[in-house]
């Protein structure tokens, strides 16, 4: 994984509660073997009409949001299945960051360890963003710091290992790999 | 003063959380799926890292199957090249290359993931157990620590046998009193999911307790560890006790003899202790449930089929847009929808007591005439088991369509689907938009309300058809 440090971005915002892994990416796209090509299919039956046309007035086709790599969303984003192809398919897309009061647990550490950013917010914060679509939004990995145009800056909280992960770009594998001693002996206390 | 959560938890843990790193938790069954799993079988590929554990290992196709009749994979391959097929094909190398037994198309054993664990007794009081599928939390009802994962950490387990895990908090779930007739243990989940709502157990590991337990069976048990996960919790659990131990004496994977008798002690110190302690507590009272269904667009817009869809509170556009999805009005019982589809199937709801009571209902009677109802056994012992005891001459009689086992309709991966528009009500976990198909309305109920509902064309109450 390549090291994420600092996300810079415009906002958009989808400002509905409880969006699901469902929503984020239909099963029908889960037959991939691979994990590029996703994007296409994000927020496909939001996206399109049951002909395949762009539902003109749905947020990410509208001309404002093209480049866009900073979501806010509705309370609870990312609930539902433990499908890891939403992160894929946000990031392939190019989102980068995804801000809400409440992210679900699997959606969360997936998104993690993929190199997309969840940041948790107080309704305050959730709710000016809400308002506000089209911020400058800058996402400070390091600092876990979220700066937004015309506002004081606020801290946000990300696991202290992943955080490490991010900023170093350090594959959690290679981490659990270099404890094998440690799990051989924890085998060989069971056998 | 341990909780069942922590005796299962502090064994397993082979490096301790510190500030800076999580544990490094032991797992002792990986179960595997075709959809969840590809990525990281070539994950190990490409970083030339064999599967740590086959043995361990317990791997089966289900969510892309076809629920007609099909001889074999190739057969399917011939006819069928769509990417759910490559996918089974897929699923079927990387079990050969990695020396995983697969549950494949033609085994006897195979089946949805969460139904064969339990029914081959590889789902065992105290185990730690992971699968790429939320539903996962759907083993917990034996008492073992099981919750779902994603493809990147399918691929940590595969290679180590291990994963990365900040402890979860504690969630009690107190369930008192008796459950009254014509009311499920779907109806239980229901309930509370309503109560705490969808994100109500996030972060937590949710235990069922309480005097209801105990007059629950394996199956009743299963089906509210399945939807932990729908009310945003990590795992849900119950603790091991004789009923746990009688389904699981003689299975394939259980052990016998002097091992069964050392397994039994074991299992039996895995019950919370009396002053364990809790981050978070609610007690619901069972006497008083009923039947329940959902009218929104996520498990926790639920009432019981007596009430009329609620009034947003405020102006909630999530809440609008859903009853606008659904077709419902505030104010209007749910009872009295007309129904297009029934899937009595998945996860949830797919086990021989579940089709058992369904069948009960159906005896001798006719489904609506517009009515499709889909029969999908959960796995091909289920099915095998049901048509001895001539089950699927008693549906197929009534008019409904009687399958091979697989996820089916609970996620319309495999060519069967609710077409757009129409109202299903569906014994699965999820009532998401388009979770059934594109389009697809679900009410989420039991296999009785959903049986009563096949009867009458329009959602029902099954009360009354049981006197
Ligand atoms: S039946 Fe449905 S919820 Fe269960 S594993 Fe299959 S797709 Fe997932």
């Amino acid at each position: 994984m390549e090291p994420v440090t600092k996300i810079v971005s415009k906002s958009i915002v989808l400002p509905l509660d409880d969006i699901d892994t469902d929503q984020i990416i239909p099963a029908r796209f889960l037959t991939t073997t691979v994990r590029e090509g996703l994007g296409e299919h994000l927020f496909e039956d939001w996206r399109y009409d049951a002909d395949g046309n762009e539902n003109a007035e749905f947020v990410l086709n509208r001309p404002e949001a093209g480049g866009c790599a900073v979501l806010v969303a509705g309370r609870n984003f990312g609930c539902g299945s433990s499908r890891e192809h939403a992160p894929w398919a946000l990031l392939d897309y190019g989102i980068q960051v995804v801000i809400s009061t409440e992210i679900a647990d699997i959606f969360f550490h997936n998104s993690l360890k993929n190199g997309l950013i969840p940041v948790r917010v107080d309704e305050q914060v959730h709710a000016r963003l809400l308002q506000n679509p089209g911020l400058d939004v800058t996402v400070d990995v390091d600092a876990l710091e979220l700066r937004v145009q015309g506002f004081d800056p606020v801290l946000f909280e990300i696991d202290r290992f992943a955080r490490y992960c991010l900023l170093n770009g350090i594959d959690q594998l290679g981490y659990l790999m270099q404890h094998g001693e440690a799990i051989d002996a924890y085998e060989a206390r069971l056998r | 003063m341990k909780s069942l959560f922590e005796k299962v938890w502090e064994p397993h843990v082979v490096v301790p959380e510190t500030e800076d790193t999580p544990a490094i938790l032991y797992i002792d069954l990986h179960l595997v799926h075709e959809v969840t799993s590809p990525q990281a079988f070539n994950l190990l590929r490409e970083k030339g890292l064999p599967v740590r554990r086959p043995e361990q290992t317990l791997a089966t196709m289900d969510h892309s199957t076809p629920t007609t009749p099909v001889s074999s994979l190739a057969d399917l391959a011939v006819v069928s090249d769509t990417p759910a097929t490559r996918q089974l094909v897929q699923m079927e190398k990387n079990c050969e290359d990695f020396g995983i037994k697969l549950r494949g198309f033609s085994s006897p054993e195979r089946g949805i993931v969460h139904v064969i664990g339990p029914e081959l007794g590889a789902t065992q009081p105290g185990r730690t157990i992971v699968c790429g599928d939320s539903h996962t939390s759907t083993h917990g009802a034996f008492g073992a620590l099981a919750f779902g994962i994603g493809t990147t950490e399918v691929g940590h387990v595969l290679a180590t046998q291990c994963m990365l895990q900040r402890r979860p908090k504690t969630f009690a779930v107190n369930l008192e009193g008796a459950l009254p007739r014509g009311v499920a243990a779907k109806d239980i989940i229901l309930s509370i999911i309503g109560e705490i709502g969808v994100d109500g157990g996030t972060g937590h590991a949710i235990e069922f307790r309480g005097s209801a337990m105990s007059s629950l069976s394996m199956e009743e048990r299963m089906t509210i560890c399945n939807m932990a996960i729908e009310g945003g919790a990590r795992a849900g659990m119950i603790a091991p006790d004789d009923t746990t131990y009688e389904y699981l004496a003689g299975r394939p994977y259980v052990p016998s003899g002097a091992d069964w008798d050392e397994a039994l002690e074991r299992w039996q110190q895995l019950p919370g202790d009396a002053d364990a302690t809790f981050d978070k507590q609610v007690t619901l009272d069972v006497s008083k449930m009923k039947p329940m269904v959902t009218f929104g667009t996520n498990p926790g817009m639920v009432i019981s089929i007596d009430d009329p869809v609620p009034a947003p509170s405020g102006s909630d556009e999530a809440f609008a847009k859903a009853l606008d999805y659904m077709q419902l009005k505030s104010g209007t019982p749910l009872s009295g929808t007309p129904v297009d589809v029934v899937f009595l199937g998945s996860c949830t709801n797919s086990r021989l007591s579940d089709l058992e009571v369904a069948a009960g209902l159906l005896n001798g009677r006719k489904i609506a005439a517009d009515v499709r109802m889909l029969v999908v056994p959960g796995s091909q012992q289920i099915k095998d088991a049901a048509e001895a005891k001539g089950l699927d001459r008693v549906f197929t009689e009534a008019g409904a369509e009687w399958r091979e086992p697989g996820c089916s309709m609970c996620l319309a991966m495999n060519g069967d689907f609710v077409p757009s528009g129409k109202l299903s009500v569906s014994t699965s976990n999820r009532n998401f938009e388009g979770r059934q198909g594109a389009g697809a309305r679900t009410v989420l109920a039991s296999p009785l309300t959903a049986a009563a509902s096949a009867l009458a064309g329009a959602v029902s109450d099954p009360r009354p058809y049981l006197d």
